[in-house]
């Protein structure tokens, strides 16, 4: 059953019903059992009555059993002829019985309750023999009206639990549907939200039960309204920073548009395709900042050799720039096992490693080494180019800064890149300046992540 | 007309100087706050095209001090962030124009050619003087209706003598205004100018102030 409100009616109804049912089942044993003992009490209470009069005289054993004695029986509509009542001489002869008594005798045993079936219907006796008098005294009420006596009370309980039942059960159901009306009233506050609606909804005056539900809503919100916030503040930024590299690309093209110096429209096409080049790899760099921030906690660890990402990073890399830099990578870092996000350190290191190259001078060397300190193991992208000015260290990382000894081909975003994949992977991003020149960039994994 | 593009971004400043170069203007580009400082302290530029975002600072600084030095110099910002907000408080600093990238060159040169007016006190973008027209959009120049020849460089002298008629330009002022700074100036090249000049256009129309420089002459 989908909805709260018949599955809640149905249990109510039918716990209601059943504990109805189990109070009349309970009445009904306990009235039964009542009416049992009172009725044998008062069985036996007649059968002495009846006896005493014997004995009073008042009723003659030794008139014929023609003239029966008339035992007078106040009129009950629905319980008249309770008790019927025989007097037997103890040869066998009927001497009186009341009105609505058997001809046919109650019961064969001596004195004591039994019970006998005759003409189909059981009776209660109780005996009292009188050897005295030589007369036996039987008092037999008919079980039919014992029964119907207990069935009467139970009807009086079930005719009115069955009138009630269809009134209860409208009230059941309002009051469900009202007590869920909170819930209603929550969907209804969705459904006429609009999508860019995002501002928390009111806790005021909402039942206990729904505050943790409209709590994780709300938080749900709050998270939305973060990524979406992350996502207009790209797309601006985005926007933003197409726009000069774009500039740059209509001047060429109309400086090559405009002159007739085929020296000045060689040089122009030249830069246009170099602009579109550099444009190109700064749309990648956007893509790859969206889709580490889409990714809003660290994705999937898997087991990496750091070694193997740097290794094939080399033959890309080598393989597009035109740098004449080499890259040499420590033996070390093939025996490390790194538990990570693979395409986070891969997009890292990547960043870190062109930054290097494009920094390094001709025949210098980009060295990729591992370092094991207390807690961390690091790996080192060193190159021997002119390093970072001191004060420009802690704003290389923003977006789009480019220092003084940007290179030609820079979007001023690799180094933002690589910090924030890492921060995404858990690990960490290091700048410092070498001792020796150039610039050293840190790949600080905790210990945690090494496998 | 000598302009000073400052503008970091390599394959744009390229475009500006080698663009505007085309449209007749002299032109100097840097890449950076610092040296757009010194390029301006140094230079006389008769407009600079700025770019708000630079490596090491702010055009806006740029801006800013050279209004400080009471430099009056028509600026044209250019920049990406193109909202009125950010339009407002460029032209609030002290900047003459404003244009969002990406940008028209033509339409870059058409608003510096306005600036260069408007800072010269004329509403007209064609100058005259005696019978000589000169229409700096087109780079052409007329004489009683008949159109001249002119180099880029005789132009050059020409417009920046129309430009303020009365004044004196000494032969060091022309120089700036007809080299960039890679350029070399041959020694007596403005002489040389003159003297072409004078030919194609009378030899009335520029004086000689001896030892001071040139102007124009005769009445407008």
């Amino acid at each position: 059953m989908r909805s709260i409100r018949a599955r809640l009616f149905f249990i109510l109804l039918l716990t209601t019903g059943l504990m109805w049912l189990s109070a009349t089942l309970w009445i009904f044993f306990s009235t039964r059992a009542e009416v049992e003992q009172v009725l044998d009490a008062r069985l036996m209470e007649a059968a002495k009555m009846v006896s005493s009069l014997v004995v009073n005289q008042e009723i003659d054993p030794d008139r014929p059993a023609q003239t029966k004695a008339k035992i007078p029986v106040l009129d009950h509509p629905h319980y008249d002829r309770q008790l019927s009542c025989q007097i037997w001489s103890l040869d066998g002869t009927l001497i009186g019985k009341s009105e609505s008594a058997p001809e046919t005798t109650l019961s064969a045993h001596a004195t004591g309750l039994s019970e006998t079936v005759i003409n189909g219907e059981t009776w209660r006796v109780y005996a009292v023999e009188n050897a005295e008098l030589g007369v036996r005294v039987l008092v037999g009420d008919n079980l039919r009206i014992r029964d119907r006596l207990v069935n009467d009370v139970v009807k009086g309980l079930l005719v009115p639990a069955l009138l009630i039942i269809p009134l209860l059960a409208s009230l059941i159901w309002l009051s469900v549907g009202r007590g869920l009306a909170p819930l209603r009233k929550l969907a209804g506050d969705l459904t006429a939200r609009d999508a860019s609606d995002l501002h928390p909804i009111a806790e005021t005056a909402t039942p206990s039960e729904i505050s943790p539900v409209l709590r994780a809503l709300n938080g749900l919100f709050g998270r939305v309204a973060g990524a979406r916030q992350r996502e207009q503040n790209f797309i601006a930024f985005a926007a933003h920073e197409l726009r000069t590299p774009l500039a740059g690309l209509k001047t060429q093209a109309q400086v090559a548009l405009a002159s007739s110096n085929a020296e000045i429209r060689e040089k122009a096409l030249g830069q246009i395709v170099a602009g579109v080049d550099r444009t190109g790899r700064l749309v990648r760099q956007l893509l790859d900042i969206a889709s580490v921030e889409a990714s809003e906690t660290a994705r999937g660890a898997v087991e990496v050799n750091p070694g193997d990402v740097l290794a094939s990073l080399r033959n890309e890399l080598l393989g597009h720039t035109r740098s004449a830099a080499t890259v040499v990578i420590d033996p070390g870092l093939d025996q490390l096992q790194v538990r990570i996000n693979a395409d986070l350190l891969r997009l890292a290191a990547r960043n870190l490693m062109e930054n290097a190259l494009h920094h390094s001078p001709a025949g210098g060397t980009v060295h990729c080494r591992l370092v094991r300190n207390d807690g961390t193991v690091t790996i080192t992208i060193d190159d021997d180019g002119p390093g970072i000015p001191p004060e420009e260290l802690p704003h290389v990382t923003e977006r789009f800064f480019r220092g003084r000894f940007k290179a030609a081909v820079g979007s001023g975003l690799g180094l933002s890149i690589a910090e924030l994949a890492l921060e995404h992977a858990g690990a960490g991003l290091a700048l410092q300046n070498r001792a020796e020149g150039g610039l050293s960039a840190r790949i600080v994994l905790p210990n945690d992540l090494i496998a | 007309m000598r302009v000073l593009i400052v503008e970091d971004d390599d394959i744009l400043r390229d475009g500006l100087k080698v663009g505007l170069a085309l449209s007749g203007f002299t032109t100097d580009a840097v890449a950076t706050r610092e040296s757009a400082d010194a390029a301006l302290a140094a230079g006389s530029f008769d407009a600079v095209v700025l770019d708000l975002m630079l490596p090491d600072g702010s055009g806006t600084d740029v801006l800013k001090k050279l209004r400080d030095a009471r430099n009056d110099t028509p600026v044209l910002l250019l920049t990406a962030r193109d909202t009125v907000a950010d339009r407002v408080s460029g032209l609030d600093m002290g900047a003459d124009d404003y244009l969002g990238k990406p940008f028209d060159l033509d339409e870059v040169a058409a608003r510096l050619r306005a600036l260069a007016r408007r800072s010269a006190g004329r509403s007209t973008a064609v100058i005259e003087w005696a019978t000589i027209r000169l229409d700096p959009a087109r780079q052409s120049v007329e004489k009683a209706g008949i159109p001249v020849r002119l180099s880029r460089r005789e132009y050059s002298i020409l417009h920046a003598l129309m430009s303020q008629p009365g004044a004196i330009f000494s032969k060091a002022t022309l120089e700036d205004k007809l080299y960039g700074w890679q350029e070399e100036v041959e020694s007596n090249a403005v002489e040389v100018h003159i003297h072409h000049l004078r030919n194609k256009l009378g030899p009335g129309l520029i004086e000689t102030v001896r030892g001071i420089g040139y102007r124009l002459g005769g009445d407008s």
